[in-house]
């Protein structure tokens, strides 16, 4: 393929760790194809060189929490084909989001030595709240495989395959043992969206949400199910209140058990 | 006169071993994680030696039995659908061709050895032939499910120990093999010597028994694995009345019992994906980064998700009420009218790893005694269907 007809593609950063970006870099074995299919416009992480958009496929990282983010985003989008958001941060606000339920400037005050120095938003938001969002890919960090076919499907102009049902699917494909059932361990996998290829159940550990909710998420019900396991109501509102903090369903249910105290929200 | 054989723990270790050497990928019950899994087994030190289980809804315990048993636990946590229609699967691949021939595919020939079970459960063998009548009896065979089910040697055991989730006895599908194995085992352990009374099912199995050695078993071995099956059977946790379940599921479908059940379901899937005649999979197709090459694959799929009831323009079942209904419905009623048996084996695995420890006996039972409520209620109005957007 010609230099001129190939794919422009940007990562973009916003409030995040980099973990997503460095995603990329860790295809290994696909980023010679990588590179030869597309041209990289702009990827910090990776190359210095600035190619001016507008570009075919933005995959933006992290969070909206400033001022200048939130008016960043919109040239980004302005300048881009196609958006992709990858990561908890840019998909549902990420750990950051922890402040929407609380006071911003107490958190500064304790974090920072010049508090008067920052300039930030009261809140941490997903990128989608403030512009159309062509696709998502979860997960803290994002699964390389996924972002492989969404690559791959995008350069064929297909739909990307992301499923969107738990975690609890792949775990029973690989033949998993269920920490849940076989240990009592917590495990969000029910309520977590698939795409890690159940890889904390597959090391004896129970899942703790990166990858936000799924599609069809029974949240009471989980919570119904934790408490049975002897999980205090106080500590399921902490488990919903992680990576995905800020994500809907997450959200509605750990505000639900935190407004309802100790007792925290038992069914009738 | 029927022929019935008896063996030591040495003589089924011979049995693995012809097994082996015949050219047979071997599987058995192993420990693993703390669970007992149908995994590749290479001699009787593989089996799960002196382990037992304790099954409950949503609960799983292995335990020291205190003995040498080899068999003395309930259902595994996976039965032999991982191995005969397995949770993913390469149908086949392709790749640019020449500009004349055009892409190259190349289909996946079934080249893996044949596989054997020794000690599979009595469940799960009616399940095995439950899933051959469907996948290999009808309009349309699955050739990579025949390939693989028609080289296979079966070699069943009955239950000693079932759980507080089994409920075999209720469907006829157990504690003890029927047809369809080429031996069936009873072990016996703490009545006489530590044995196993084999009857062979088929020719092969005859002559199995007959390449270890495996002499003539006496009466008395004949009555102690009798003692065995029915001292499983009034051991069984639980019970399903089959009676009229079709008429009991079908007068449900608008009962208010699927909203108290979908407030406990978690629509995860886990029924389905260990359950031993759910046969759903799905196909998915992905290309490389080049464009030039793809693949198809064939997957496990679930009517709990959502994606399941998928058709143009979205989903047909976007309630978790409709989702259960529909698994209920056709396992217990419609599989009736559409393949001529229960589609539950009693193995209650749906039980014990549905992590909100959902139980369809009790399910049942509630539509059932809910039935005549419901009919005379229905006089009422019509309640709404389980669905929304
Ligand atoms: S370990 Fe967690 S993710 Fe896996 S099946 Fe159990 S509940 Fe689901
Ligand atoms: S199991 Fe859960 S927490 Fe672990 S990587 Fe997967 S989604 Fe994230
Ligand atoms: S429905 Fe449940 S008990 Fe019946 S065969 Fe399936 S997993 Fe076993
Ligand atoms: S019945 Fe249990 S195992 Fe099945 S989808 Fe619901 S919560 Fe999951």
């Amino acid at each position: 393929m010609a230099a001129a007809t190939k794919p422009k593609l940007a990562v973009w950063k916003f409030a995040s760790c980099d973990g997503c970006q460095l995603t990329l870099l860790n295809c290994e074995d696909e980023l010679l194809a990588i590179a030869d299919a597309v041209t990289i416009a702009y990827f910090p992480e990776a190359t210095r060189a600035v190619v001016e958009g507008p570009c075919d496929l933005s995959l933006v990282e992290g969070s909206i929490s400033t001022p200048e983010d939130a008016e960043r985003i919109q040239h980004i989008r302005e300048q881009s084909t196609l958006l992709v958001t990858i990561g908890a941060c840019a998909t549902a606000g990420g750990i950051q989001a922890l402040r929407n339920v609380a006071d911003v400037a107490e958190y500064a005050s304790i974090v920072y030595a010049h508090p008067e120095y920052l300039s930030t938003l009261a809140t941490s938001t997903p990128i989608r709240t403030h512009v159309f969002v062509d696709a998502e890919l979860r997960g803290c960090p994002i699964d390389k495989g996924q972002l492989v076919e969404l690559l791959a499907a995008t350069l064929a102009g297909r739909a990307p395959r992301i499923p969107t049902y738990s975690v609890c699917v792949q775990c029973k494909a690989r033949g998993v043992t269920c920490v849940a059932v076989a240990h009592s361990t917590p495990c969000l996998g029910p309520v977590t969206q698939a795409g890690c290829g159940a890889l904390c159940p597959s090391v004896a550990r129970g899942c703790y949400g990166c990858f936000g909710p799924q599609d069809s998420a029974n949240m009471t019900g989980m919570t119904e199910r934790l408490v049975a396991a002897g999980v205090p109501r106080a500590d399921v509102v902490r488990l919903y209140r992680t990576f995905n903090a800020h994500a809907p369903a997450f959200r509605t249910e750990s505000e639900r058990l935190a407004a309802s105290g100790p007792q925290g929200g038992r069914q009738p | 006169m029927t022929d019935v054989r008896v063996f030591g723990s040495d003589g089924l270790d011979a049995t693995i071993a012809v097994l082996r050497r015949r050219g047979y990928d071997v599987f058995g019950p192993t420990l693993r994680d703390d669970v007992v899994t149908y995994g590749p087994i290479e001699s009787v030190a593989d089996l799960p030696v002196g382990r037992g289980d304790e099954q409950s809804p949503a609960r799983y315990r292995s335990r020291a039995r205190g003995d040498g048993a080899l068999f003395g636990y309930a259902a595994p946590v996976q039965s032999a659908k991982a191995q005969f229609l397995p949770s993913d699967e390469l149908l086949w691949t392709s790749r640019p061709g020449d500009a004349a021939s055009g892409p190259v595919i190349e289909r996946q020939a079934a080249e893996r050895r044949p596989v054997a079970f020794v000690g599979l459960r009595s469940c799960d063998l009616a399940a095995v032939l439950q899933q051959d009548r469907i996948l290999t009896q009808r309009a349309h065979a699955d050739v990579a499910y025949a390939g693989r089910r028609a080289g296979a040697f079966l070699i069943a055991v009955t239950c000693s120990d079932p759980a507080d989730t089994c409920f075999c006895a209720s469907l006829g599908t157990g504690p003890s093999p029927g047809e369809g194995a080429d031996v069936s085992l009873t072990e016996i352990v703490g009545d006489g010597p530590h044995r196993f009374v084999a009857t062979p099912g088929s020719p092969r199995g005859t002559e199995l028994l007959d390449a270890v050695g495996a002499g003539p078993a006496s009466d008395e071995d004949v009555a102690a694995a009798h003692r065995v099956e029915r001292r499983a059977v009034t051991r069984m946790g639980r019970e399903l009345r089959t009676d009229d379940l079709v008429g009991v599921l079908y007068a449900s479908t608008e009962s208010p019992h699927w909203d108290a059940v979908a407030e406990r379901c978690l629509a995860c899937t886990n029924c389905t994906l260990v359950c031993p005649t759910c046969f759903c999979t799905t196909i998915t197709d992905a290309g490389d980064l080049t464009g030039g090459a793809a693949e198809r694959r064939r997957v496990w799929a679930s009517c709990f998700t959502k994606d399941y009831s998928y058709i143009h323009g979205g989903s047909v079942r976007t309630s978790t009420q409709a989702r259960y209904r529909q698994w209920i419905t056709h396992k217990l009623a419609t599989w009736q009218v559409q393949f001529g048996s229960v589609g539950c084996v009693g193995c209650g695995r749906c039980i014990t790893w549905c992590p909100a420890g959902i139980d369809l006996t009790a399910e049942v039972a509630t539509l059932r005694a809910g039935d005549t409520a419901l009919k005379s209620s229905r006089a009422a109005g019509p309640r709404p269907s389980p669905r929304e957007d």
